[in-house]
């Protein structure tokens, strides 16, 4: 691992508990969910990384502790590095606070997770789905989200399939 | 539950507009989806006061088809055919990046030949991207003739891709640990004589815009941004190095050999349409060099890599051997299976940055991808651009920032 780079894990280690690990040259470091904000500041801040090119999150489903891993994948364009950083996001509640105010270009991102996952994003200034309709239901990204082999619904008894159709909102 | 699609009300986006916009006296206007100026089927929700633009939220979402969620229903090979959909204009980058990031992901090597190849048909893809933005982005500010022209020279170049991968623009040409198969004898020739061509052709297209007085009165100080904007915004490509910065994945973090080519980042400061222009302009003309290099020093040998528990094998191979026989059928049954972990590798797209986030879980299905694609940002930061100018200036700037709305949807 770059000194560069280690010295940033020891700091996150540090301030923010993180933990780092390293995995084909890429380094991330697992911070805890309510210290996202200031992990976050002190990369930008502190080591130059002045761009989030990737908010998304990976759904393990069965596992119901830190069942979503929310990923940042920061950029310094100064010093030419990539920084991953993962928290953990529970089941229920499914919500984190929003980076909106480090990286402005978090907010739609933000709505790309909610919408697609299902994760709240806390203190977020405009949380709407962003690629499914307003009315939607449920989150399609989320593993027990089904993908087609579903009953087909027709006029006559779309209701009565509709109650036992998994939405993935559970 | 209906299947009817609600629309947002105005009630609930009131908190994007001015308050002037709830009492009437700015107006609110809905621009798109299906508007000819939005290249593609971008919604526009327009505060105008007057003929100025208050502010815009742009809606998108409407061409989305799920590939992120299809794909971690397909093997790593079969899934690769959906990447091409996304950015169909840069096609053959959405399965390079997809491919890097197995390659980084399973440790494939992707042999000289290869590389060389990749870098010739994605700078191509390239210059043919440009291309249709500059006819339609031109189209946008009524300079009719340059679209008819720009799509004439763009033929030539989706004659190579057929001529390659028996595809036009969804070719799929790429695969992880090298190509699909070795291009036919008639490939340099046919990108010599294209090569050879577009500069001239260049030529023309600058000396009807360059110094057209009209073209320049639509596009020297509209639509302005500043690099630390740009920045915050995670705005990327020819938008943000018509700014000054000279952020290019083909310099920073060099991918399939492009260190060792010669070429230029071309830069603006004004960060204006015009200055996009030139950008535009520059970088093709950087890219007819590249290809002329790699063309020059094209390698011969194998086309992809010998691993094949992840590589399938030649038909010639399947014929005589056994082991080829089995790990051919392995392949297409059942698919290979990368060790446990998640990476991201990243390209430099017409637009902007195009990544990869690949994560597996050691089955032969990716467990999750997230294509980072470069108009989302883009599309992000318009209302910043747009604010003070004219409507008008608005169908410049959507034009000028180059969006590919399947890009953005995924």
């Amino acid at each position: 691992m770059e000194e560069y780079l280690q010295s940033a894990v020891n700091e996150l280690a540090q301030r923010c508990g993180g933990q780092g690990s390293e995995f084909r040259g890429e380094v991330t470091v697992m911070v805890p969910a309510a210290k996202i904000i200031e992990a976050c500041r002190i990369l930008r801040d502190d080591f130059a990384f002045d761009m989030l090119p990737v908010l998304t999150a990976v759904d393990y489903y069965p596992r119901k502790d830190g069942r979503f891993h929310v990923v940042y994948v920061l950029y310094s364009t100064r010093l030419r590095y990539y920084f991953n950083l993962r928290a953990a996001v529970d089941e229920s509640p499914a919500e984190i606070d929003t980076v909106e105010g480090v990286f402005p270009s978090a907010n739609w991102r933000e709505r790309e997770v909610w919408d697609l996952f299902g994760i709240k994003f806390k203190g977020h200034s405009d949380l709407r789905r962003i690629m499914m309709p307003p009315n939607w239901q449920g989150h399609p990204l989320r593993k027990d989200y089904p993908l087609g082999y579903e009953e087909v619904q027709y006029t006559f008894n779309y209701e009565e399939i509709d109650v036992k159709k998994p939405h993935g909102e559970r | 539950m209906t299947t009817e699609i609600q629309e947002f009300t105005l009630d609930e986006l009131k908190h994007l507009f001015s308050p002037a916009a709830l009492t009437g006296e700015t107006m609110v206007l809905n621009m798109g989806p299906q508007h000819p100026s939005t290249h593609g089927v971008l919604r526009l929700i327009v505060e105008l006061d007057g003929e100025k633009v208050v502010n815009c939220v742009p809606d998108i979402g409407f061409l989305h088809t799920g590939i992120e969620k299809n794909m971690e229903a397909k093997t790593y090979q079969k899934a690769e055919v959906m990447t091409d959909r996304m950015d169909y204009l840069y096609t053959i980058g959405n399965n390079l990046v997809y491919s890097l990031a197995i390659e980084k992901l399973t440790g494939l090597q992707s042999p000289p030949r290869s590389d060389a190849i990749r870098v010739i048909l994605s700078e191509l893809s390239r210059i043919q991207s440009h291309l249709i933005w500059i006819g339609t982005s031109s189209l946008d500010l009524a300079a009719m003739s340059t679209f008819l022209y720009a799509m004439r020279e763009r033929e030539m170049i989706l004659d190579i891709f057929e001529l390659v991968s028996g595809q036009r623009m969804m070719t799929t040409y790429i695969r992880p640990g090298g190509l699909w198969r070795d291009v036919p004898a008639e490939f340099e020739s046919a990108v010599r004589n294209v090569i050879d061509i577009l500069p001239r052709r260049f030529d023309e297209y600058e000396a009807l815009l360059t110094n057209n007085l009209l073209f320049k009165d639509r596009t020297v100080g509209i639509g302005k941004i500043d690099t630390p904007t740009c920045l915050a915004w995670n705005v990327t490509g020819p938008t943000l190095r018509a700014t000054g910065l000279a952020h290019d994945q083909r310099k920073d973090n060099p991918y399939s050999g492009y260190e060792q080519y010669d070429f230029e980042i071309p830069t603006q400061t004004a960060g204006d349409i015009y200055a996009r222009y030139l950008v535009r302009v520059a970088e093709m003309r950087e890219s007819v060099k590249i290809i002329r290099q790699a063309l020059d020093r094209l390698p011969y040998g194998p086309v992809s890599d010998n691993n094949r528990k992840y590589v399938p094998p030649p038909r010639s191979e399947i014929g005589v051997s056994m082991e080829a026989l089995i790990h051919h059928f392995k392949l297409w049954t059942e698919g290979f299976t990368p060790p446990v972990g998640a990476v991201y590798s990243a390209v430099e797209s017409p637009r902007g940055e195009l990544g990869v986030y690949l994560e597996s879980d050691s089955g032969p299905k990716p467990f999750r991808v997230h294509y980072r694609t470069p108009s989302v940002p883009l599309l992000q930061a318009l209302p910043l651009m747009a604010k003070g100018h004219f409507v008008a200036d608005l169908v410049g700037i959507i034009g000028s920032i180059d969006i590919v709305l399947g890009d953005a949807d995924r």
